[in-house]
């Protein structure tokens, strides 16, 4: 039985009793935003036509959120949370560093052309099917998964936009739609089973599941828990997540069923939440199991590459060629991960966000070159070229960066993984970098060849004019990885210093459990 | 009694693998359920099988006074209960939608996003 303890506690030292400053509720806003936004759309299922212009201006309001909270966490440092009062690591923390602050501007940019690129794409029955609601709620779930600090709550986001990327995946209930939503539903549900069975081990190891919590007692734990068999179901997990080799079939069967937008959106966005959290766990909470697994995810990472690669070969449907682009990239992002330093996990972070403004930039591509061919196969599909100028020329900038060539946004990226690759003397890990870009290069020439250069038999050439809500997220993706190709350094910047936040988590520590708090 | 608890999650993952396996969906669908519930067993022993008193604070006390029970590992596992079976619940209807419009709860046969055949892109420029 409980006895009543005489003496009194002091519960000041587990609550947070100074008042919470305005700059902090930035760290929770983007969430909080986005559930709000798309509250206010799910009220408004009657009035469809109002969805748009409001879902539109949510995510620009998200995108400058996003850039404040970037900015300010530049300026001051991982930022922390804490929900109701309690001090974590009792409380559900919401901890901001660069990484996370980096890939939540970026995911939100990618939202807002995604936003208006929907302007032409999704049509009165889509929007009544609810379309725009869950896109907010996927935002919600991304930037959630980004923002935490706590890796329960990591599993309770990538729910949230799992079950978000069910609705849009089905959205039109085409059969080919209903047979790609089976195959990534599963599979997907699969992989965050085994996330929370990692999960679950991991708190009866630790007995906590805050982020910094674990990175601070995973030290002291290393000789008696199993630590390695942890974070090998980890990287089966987030791999899974994101695609890479030995389970990577869901994606290809399933990311160009759905309308255009919701497919660019995905290819943008949801596999590099699954990169996101690998990152997380392996470079913050367990970087030296992360270095003895590190040949099996250079492995991993070389085979995703060239297997992408030759699947994208293989294929003539323009997204299906696209599909398994997505996955050859996250090879690279792996390779970068399994590589470590300063140089592989700035790679890393440097290629997941190019490849979220690039595949996103291409899927508005594919989706645009069906309108103008009338078919997505590159079998059937020519003559894009005479038919707008503009548009190839932005495919083709698009097409550049996608394979790594400067200048544009996925040489600086290759050129770090393929040097840190060399530094540690993984001459066949940068070999097979140099051969998937190489194989890039002749996948986007054949689509190219095919589809925009080949001229159209018997028709006459004639230019068609594109709505500006197709063309415009276009153009401002492809003008992005060009400014990210010629002008690096701010980027780079922010990037190795997030690199060195992940190696050297003690100020993300602090953020957590300040100096005089706490213990 | 961890053991015990063990054995169990162990089973409970064998038949879910073992379904999951399967070519029809119906059963995949099965083997997802039980997976659930595999892992909600999985993070319950976890957090340490007691047979301690409920951590309710007594009248007149500010702290729990000996061993009791944690109740975290309950508040996981209900989250975890509520996702999944709203998931089991979405991917049901979805089985159900995919077997009247494809006419097949084979996976083998459901090549509607993958087709068999495609035409090949012309070879020469």
């Amino acid at each position: 039985m409980a006895v009543p303890t005489p003496s009194s506690v002091d519960l000041s030292a587990a609550l947070v009793l100074g008042p919470t400053t305005g700059a902090d509720w930035l760290v929770i806003l983007p969430v909080a935003w986005c559930f709000t936004i798309g509250a206010v759309l799910v009220m408004l299922r009657r009035s469809v036509g109002l969805h748009p212009i409001i879902a539109v201006a949510g995510l620009a309001g998200l995108v400058l959120i996003d850039a404040l909270l970037l900015g300010h966490v530049a300026a001051k440092g991982p930022v922390t949370m804490v929900m109701g009062r309690w001090l974590p690591p009792f409380g559900i923390a919401f901890t901001v560093d660069l990484t996370g602050a980096l890939f939540a501007l970026v995911a939100a940019i990618v939202a807002l052309a995604g936003g208006i690129f929907s302007l032409a794409d999704i049509n009165d029955s889509g929007r009544r099917y609810g379309f725009y609601p869950f896109l907010m709620l996927l935002m919600a779930g991304v930037s959630g998964a980004f923002l935490t600090g706590d890796i329960f709550n990591l599993y309770v986001w990538f729910e949230v936009l799992l079950i978000s990327s069910f609705g849009l995946l089905v959205l039109g209930s085409e059969p080919e739609q209903i047979d790609g939503t089976v195959k990534y539903g599963f599979l997907n549900l699969v992989a965050t089973t085994l996330f929370l069975v990692a999960t679950g081990y991991l708190y009866a190891v630790f007995g906590t599941l805050n982020m910094a919590d674990i990175a601070r007692k995973a030290e002291g734990l290393r000789g008696s828990a199993p630590l390695m068999t942890l974070t090998a179901l980890y990287v089966l997990a987030f791999g899974m997540k994101a695609a890479a080799f030995p389970v990577n079939f869901w994606l290809p069967a399933s990311y160009h069923t759905p309308r255009v937008v919701v497919s660019a959106l995905f290819a943008g966005l949801l596999t590099k939440v699954g990169i996101y959290a690998l990152i997380r766990v392996m470079v913050m909470l367990f970087p030296v199991e992360r270095e003895e697994l590190s040949f099996v995810m250079a492995l991993a990472g070389a085979l995703t590459m060239i297997v992408g690669v030759l699947g994208a070969l293989a294929q003539t449907d323009f997204r299906r060629i696209l599909g398994y682009l997505v996955v050859s990239g996250i090879g690279s992002m792996l390779a970068g991960i399994a590589v470590g330093g300063p140089g592989g996990i700035g790679g890393a972070i440097f290629y997941a966000l190019h490849s979220m403004l690039v595949m996103t930039g291409l899927y508005f591509a594919a989706g645009i070159a069906a309108r103008l061919g009338g078919d997505s196969s590159i079998a059937t599909v020519s003559g894009l070229y005479r038919k707008n100028v503009g548009f190839a020329a932005l495919t083709l900038m698009l097409c550049f960066a996608v394979s790594g060539l400067p200048p544009f946004s996925g040489f600086w990226p290759k050129v770090m993984l393929v040097k840190a690759a060399l530094d540690i003397g993984a001459w066949w890990l940068a070999a097979a970098l140099l051969l998937a870009g190489f194989c890039t290069v002749i996948v986007t020439g054949r689509l190219f060849l095919l589809a925009y250069w080949r001229d159209e038999p018997g028709a006459a050439a004639e230019t068609v004019r594109l709505p500006p809500a197709v063309l415009a997220p276009l153009t401002a993706l492809s003008l992005l990885t060009l400014g990210i190709g010629l002008y690096p350094e701010p980027l780079l910047a922010t990037i190795q210093s997030a690199a060195a936040g992940l190696a050297e988590p003690s100020a993300y520590l602090n953020s957590v459990f300040p100096v005089g708090g706490l213990r | 009694m961890e053991a015990w608890f063990a054995l169990l999650v162990g089973i409970f993952f064998t038949v879910a693998v073992y379904l999951m396996l399967s070519k029809f969906i119906i059963r995949v669908l099965l083997g997802v359920a039980v997976l659930g519930n595999a892992v909600n067993l999985l993070i319950f022993t976890g957090g340490r099988l007691t047979r301690d008193v409920p951590p309710v604070i007594a009248g007149g006390a500010d702290a729990l006074g000996g061993p009791a029970a944690n109740a975290l590992p309950q508040a996981l596992i209900l989250t975890a209960i509520v996702i999944s079976f709203s998931f089991f619940a979405f991917l049901l209807v979805l089985a159900w939608r995919a077997y009247e419009d494809l006419s097949t709860d084979n996976t083998d046969e459901m090549r509607v996003a993958e087709p068999m055949k495609e035409p090949m892109p012309p070879l020469g420029y």
